[in-house]
């Protein structure tokens, strides 16, 4: 009946560990490795103005998550106005307004964009509507329609006839048509216009697009246009600039259509600036923003909401009661000896800074020059204390001679003997002596070696990049952890160790 | 690997975890551990329930009391010094006889009093005590062992180790020292474990560091089918240790003096599993067959007569 009791505990330990583990994998995205850095970036639109005391109202047009990019975090700063916002036309619009204001005003958008991997599928989208009649009158008609015919002649397909038509509109020195269309001085967005007002000449859906490049930029951006033109069921992308096709897996939409990215009413000197900037942060910590904006107590209460120095220490501790449970499993399940129930643990936390060879020969060295100590402090006859006191100083000694000799060789990985829990070294020297006298020297080196085998696997265990990493991000997982305890509390079956001292019987008769 | 397990499981072997779990754990109420941790409490008690132990000549609790060793020890010329909550028999110290103002040990070892007051005051500073608690060393009568055993042991006292289940004697074993145990009866220390049969008190084979032997390695003298003098009162004071401490499963440790009989040397709850081995038998049977029929509350005659009767092994 007690057994039930904890194995019923223990499922349901370990199903609430794993399954909200789960559920942060699977609804909020949390990384199950390190090294999965997500592509992220800050953007940041600063709107700046000089408002002369009358009602203002700025509008932006602000990015929209698609299937390449998502926004994942944004905010408003705005002292002061009213902000609200909506969906205009497919666009996502930020409106500020306020009753009265004077003096240079400066308004902020930041978003967190997050680079995401194109899924590669894309539903069909209705064709959309043409207007029956074209805006081009007289000679701008005419001049079109005879570019258009042109640069039919001269290509096969949809794409051929975008990349010609807009190399006879980009060219520095447009001629003829192309000239009288694009009037004086075109910029990118007037050649955009007119290819868009050609296309539908020959009844192709075609419209502007308005956004950043990302990828390389740190700094301020200019937006830049896009062409999108529709044919078979989709929106195919054009760079205005070159005629290529494809929209760039950086490019961050602002806008769709021709009407103006921000417009500022009732104020002077108006100016905006974008400024991109990559941020260093990992996929965790992007997860974490996404869960923030999902389920804001879950990540108040997780572990990455402390300060960064604090998260180090965490992700050493939270290693510990898996190096436990390994001793556990080494102790009660394999039979294996070793002094002090958690010493394994500590020291084989002590090896994550010396690595795994030097700690265990620094260990070694420390322990038997310890031990020789030891043996020569028994014939002085001192009593317990002050022979532990004794015996920890020499330690230190000892540690500080290693650190001092390993320097001066250059060997940078003896300064790390520092680290070595010492008092637990102390103790462990103090039992190895009693062991030996009491039981023997080959006792003594048995639960020695079993110490340092428990250490250096404990150590492989902790130390292991993934583990820290999924101990740190799910700390639930201790749940599981702490539901393994407590089955093998519970074991009663014989020790890996057993089945060798019993062996005599399991061969005689009853 | 899985098929020696199974052996062993067929053969009845408790091993360390099932003996904590299902057990030590269950039927040793904690509270009741100090009694027998503590040697000098155990005395007490048995002292109090009129059972037989080693007299107690002294007890030194303090640092200050080892000046005055000496003059505590001056009156016997033999005894041994213990610690009060040593495990495992560590820490025991036998002194044969005196020469002058030195020691002799049974060991043969020879010791000044510098040392002996060194050796006391290890004890009390807790260098033998679980967990290194201050400890009391205690100074007691040194039994003289029966006669039979001297062609069978090596220096040392032997004692006999029984497991008492809820006041049933389950399985016993001799220990007897040889010189690789420096005198002493712990079978990791080197003693040899010979299984006694419960019924009749004779012992059956015997077990020397994990091998089976027939002779002590020391004396050459024949191990197997020597009867243990004083059987039934051995196990009568075993099955009451149950009664003493209230402990369902407990080790008895019981010395044979020459002149006084069986004495109580002490109690072990977490008594270890080696005594199967000597024995050649698991002890699982007879403790699930008490499981079964331990319901019916029984007088300590009646728990031994009830052992007898179960445990015997056939001839």
């Amino acid at each position: 009946m007690g057994n039930r009791h904890v194995y019923t505990l223990a499922f349901v330990l370990a199903v609430a560990g794993l399954g909200l583990a789960l559920y942060k994998v699977v609804a909020l995205g949390f990384p199950v490795a390190r090294g999965e850095k997500a592509d992220l970036w800050d953007v940041e639109v600063r709107v700046r103005f000089f408002a002369q005391g009358k009602p203002v109202k700025v509008s932006l047009l602000i990015p929209r998550s698609t299937d390449r990019l998502a926004v994942v975090d944004e905010n408003f700063v705005s002292r002061g106005f009213g902000l609200s916002t909506a969906v205009v036309d497919g666009n996502r619009q930020a409106v500020w307004a306020i009753r009265r204001a004077s003096g240079a005003q400066a308004l902020y958008y930041r978003s967190l964009v997050q680079g995401l991997k194109p899924t590669g599928k894309e539903r069909p989208v209705p064709k959309p509507s043409m207007p029956a009649t074209t805006a081009l009158e007289g000679r701008y008609l005419a001049a079109a329609e005879a570019l258009l015919a042109e640069v039919r002649e001269r290509s096969a397909d949809l794409d051929t006839l975008v990349a010609q038509l807009v190399k006879r509109l980009g060219h520095p020195q447009p001629d003829g048509d192309a000239a009288v269309l694009l009037g004086a001085h075109p910029d990118a967005v007037k050649v955009a216009e007119t290819a868009i007002e050609v296309l539908a000449l020959a009844q192709t859906p075609a419209r502007l697009l308005r956004g950043i490049r990302l990828t390389t930029q740190t700094g301020e951006v200019q937006l830049v246009p896009w062409l999108q033109v529709y044919a078979e069921g989709g929106w195919h992308a054009y760079d205005p600039a070159s005629g290529e096709a494809g929209l760039p897996d950086d490019f961050l939409i602002f806008a769709r259509g021709t009407g103006p990215v921000f417009t500022v009413s009732g104020a002077g000197k108006v100016d905006h600036t974008i400024t991109v900037r990559r941020t260093e942060e990992s996929g965790l910590e992007a997860a974490a923003a996404r869960g923030r904006a999902l389920h804001p107590h879950l990540v108040e209460l997780s572990l990455l909401s402390l300060p960064i120095q604090t998260q180090g220490v965490y992700q050493v501790l939270l290693v510990i009661p898996l190096g436990a449970l390994l001793l556990v499993f080494m102790r009660n399940v394999v039979g294996v000896k070793t002094f002090g129930t958690f010493m394994p643990v500590l020291i084989g936390l002590a090896f994550r800074e010396t690595q795994l060879l030097w700690g265990v020969a620094l260990f070694s060295g420390l322990v038997t020059v310890g031990l020789t100590v030891r043996f020569y402090l028994e014939r002085l006859k001192l009593l317990l204390v002050p022979r532990l006191a004794a015996v920890l100083t020499v330690v230190v000694l000892l540690m500080a001679l290693v650190s001092v000799l390993s320097h001066r060789l250059d060997l940078d990985r003896g300064l790390s003997v520092a680290l070595f829990p010492m008092v637990i070294m102390t103790m462990t020297i103090e039992r190895m002596s009693i062991v030996w006298e009491e039981r023997g020297a080959a006792e003594a080196i048995q639960q020695g070696l079993g110490s340092l085998l428990v250490a250096a696997l404990a150590y492989l265990v902790m130390s292991a990049n993934s583990t820290q990493f999924l101990m740190f991000v799910f700390p639930e997982l201790l749940l599981v952890v702490l539901a393994g305890s407590l089955l093998l509390g519970r074991y009663s079956g014989y020790r890996l160790t057993e089945l060798r001292r019993f062996r005599a019987l399991s061969a005689s008769q009853r | 690997m899985f098929g020696i397990a199974r052996r062993l499981r067929e053969h009845g072997v408790l091993g360390l975890n099932e003996r904590n779990n299902r057990y030590t754990l269950a039927y040793n109420p904690r509270r009741h551990y100090p009694l027998v941790d503590d040697k000098l409490r155990t005395k007490q008690l048995a002292l109090a329930a009129g059972i037989a132990v080693p007299e107690l000549y002294g007890v030194v609790e303090i640092e200050h009391q080892v000046e005055g060793l000496d003059a505590l020890l001056a009156a016997y010329p033999d005894f041994v010094i213990k610690p009060s909550q040593g495990s495992g028999g560590d820490g025991v110290l036998v002194v044969a006889a005196r020469r002058r103002d030195m020691y002799c040990l049974a060991s043969g070892v020879v010791m000044d009093r510098t040392a002996l007051a060194h050796y006391v005051s290890n004890i009390l500073s807790g260098l033998f005590s679980l967990g290194g608690h201050p400890d009391k060393a205690l100074i007691e009568y040194r039994v003289r062992f029966d006669p039979l055993f001297a062609a069978i042991s090596h220096q040392g006292v032997p004692d006999i180790r029984t497991v008492v289940f809820q006041g049933f004697p389950v399985m016993a074993m001799v220990r007897l020292p040889t010189r690789l145990s420096d005198g002493k009866a712990n079978l990791h220390q080197g003693a040899i474990g010979a299984g006694v049969d419960i019924a009749s008190g004779r012992t059956l084979s015997a077990v020397w560091r994990n091998a089976v032997v027939k002779e002590h390695p020391d004396t050459g003298n024949p191990v197997t089918d020597v009867q243990i003098p004083h059987w039934e009162r051995l196990l009568g004071i075993a099955a009451g240790a149950y009664e003493l401490t209230g402990l369902g499963y407990v080790g008895v440790d019981i010395v044979l003096d020459r002149d006084k009989g069986p004495l109580l040397l002490e109690l072990n709850a977490r008594p270890g599993l080696n005594i199967q081995i000597a024995n050649r038998s698991g002890l699982l049977p007879r403790l699930e067959r008490i499981e079964r029929d331990a319901a019916r509350r029984l007088s300590v005659e009646e728990r031994v007569a009830y052992a007898r009767r179960h445990f015997a092994v056939p001839a």
